[in-house]
């Protein structure tokens, strides 16, 4: 699965992309924020607000909740700030 | 119908404004709306990151909402990504139509929605370094009024 991150996410975790082998277990957003947020102080200082955090699958707005077992690229960012 | 796209040089206003209505007949209105980066509070730059698989679906997703919703005859959206100085436009929005209404609606409606869907992130860099800004309330109270069934 391609892990993409954006602005200070970005910044913090130290990278644009990740591809990892996500466990079965991780069912959704949630679980795999947890996940990552164990890989690095890096992925858990950018990761540590939930409220501050957004998820795309596949391109689209997806919610905590949302199955991620399908999905090919999952996007992490900081609430968009626009034009 | 409505064109959209992302790119890292200056935006050719009148070129595209004028192409709306250049030959035809049956447009009576073209708005424009451009976004200018203001120096407010000794701003030096700003740079816009975006994420450009879903900046792609997303404006193209929001332009067909946007043509589903008002009689337009064309338009084009341009916004840039990249580093930005003060006086610079940053965005255009011009949508052509026969009367004037529908025009400037979906040119607002447009702008509400990047402002609150589009996933573009800035920073801004002063003299005391470098910040993200932080999304604000107020543009999406704007974007909801659209689903408010007006």
């Amino acid at each position: 699965m391609d892990i993409l991150y954006f602005a200070w996410v970005r910044e913090r975790i130290g990278t644009g992309s990740e591809q990892l082998a996500v466990p079965a277990a991780i069912a959704t957003v949630a679980d795999l924020l947890d996940w990552l947020a164990a890989r690095s102080p890096g992925h858990a200082a950018a990761l540590a607000d939930r409220s501050a955090i957004r998820v795309a699958i596949d391109q689209e707005f997806a919610s905590l909740d949302a199955p991620v077992a399908d999905a090919a690229e999952i996007a992490i960012f900081p609430p968009v700030t626009g034009g | 119908m409505i064109r959209v796209r992302v790119q890292p040089e200056p935006i050719a206003i009148a070129e595209e404004t004028g192409a709306l209505s250049a030959g035809r007949s049956d447009v009576g209105a073209v708005v424009s709306f451009v976004g200018h980066v203001r120096a407010d509070d000794g701003l030096q730059s700003l740079t816009l990151e975006h994420y450009p698989a879903m900046t792609a679906r997303a404006l193209a997703a929001i332009a067909a909402a946007a043509e589903a919703r008002w009689p337009l005859l064309g338009g084009v959206v341009i916004h840039r990504h990249g580093r930005m100085f003060p006086g610079e436009a940053i965005v255009l929005v011009a949508i052509s139509s026969a009367h004037r209404a529908a025009a400037f609606a979906a040119a607002e409606f447009l702008m509400d929605w990047l402002k609150t869907r589009a996933p573009f992130w800035k920073v801004e860099e002063r003299g005391d370094g470098r910040h993200w800004v932080a999304a604000k309330q107020s543009d999406d109270m704007a974007a909801e009024r659209w689903h408010a069934g007006s």
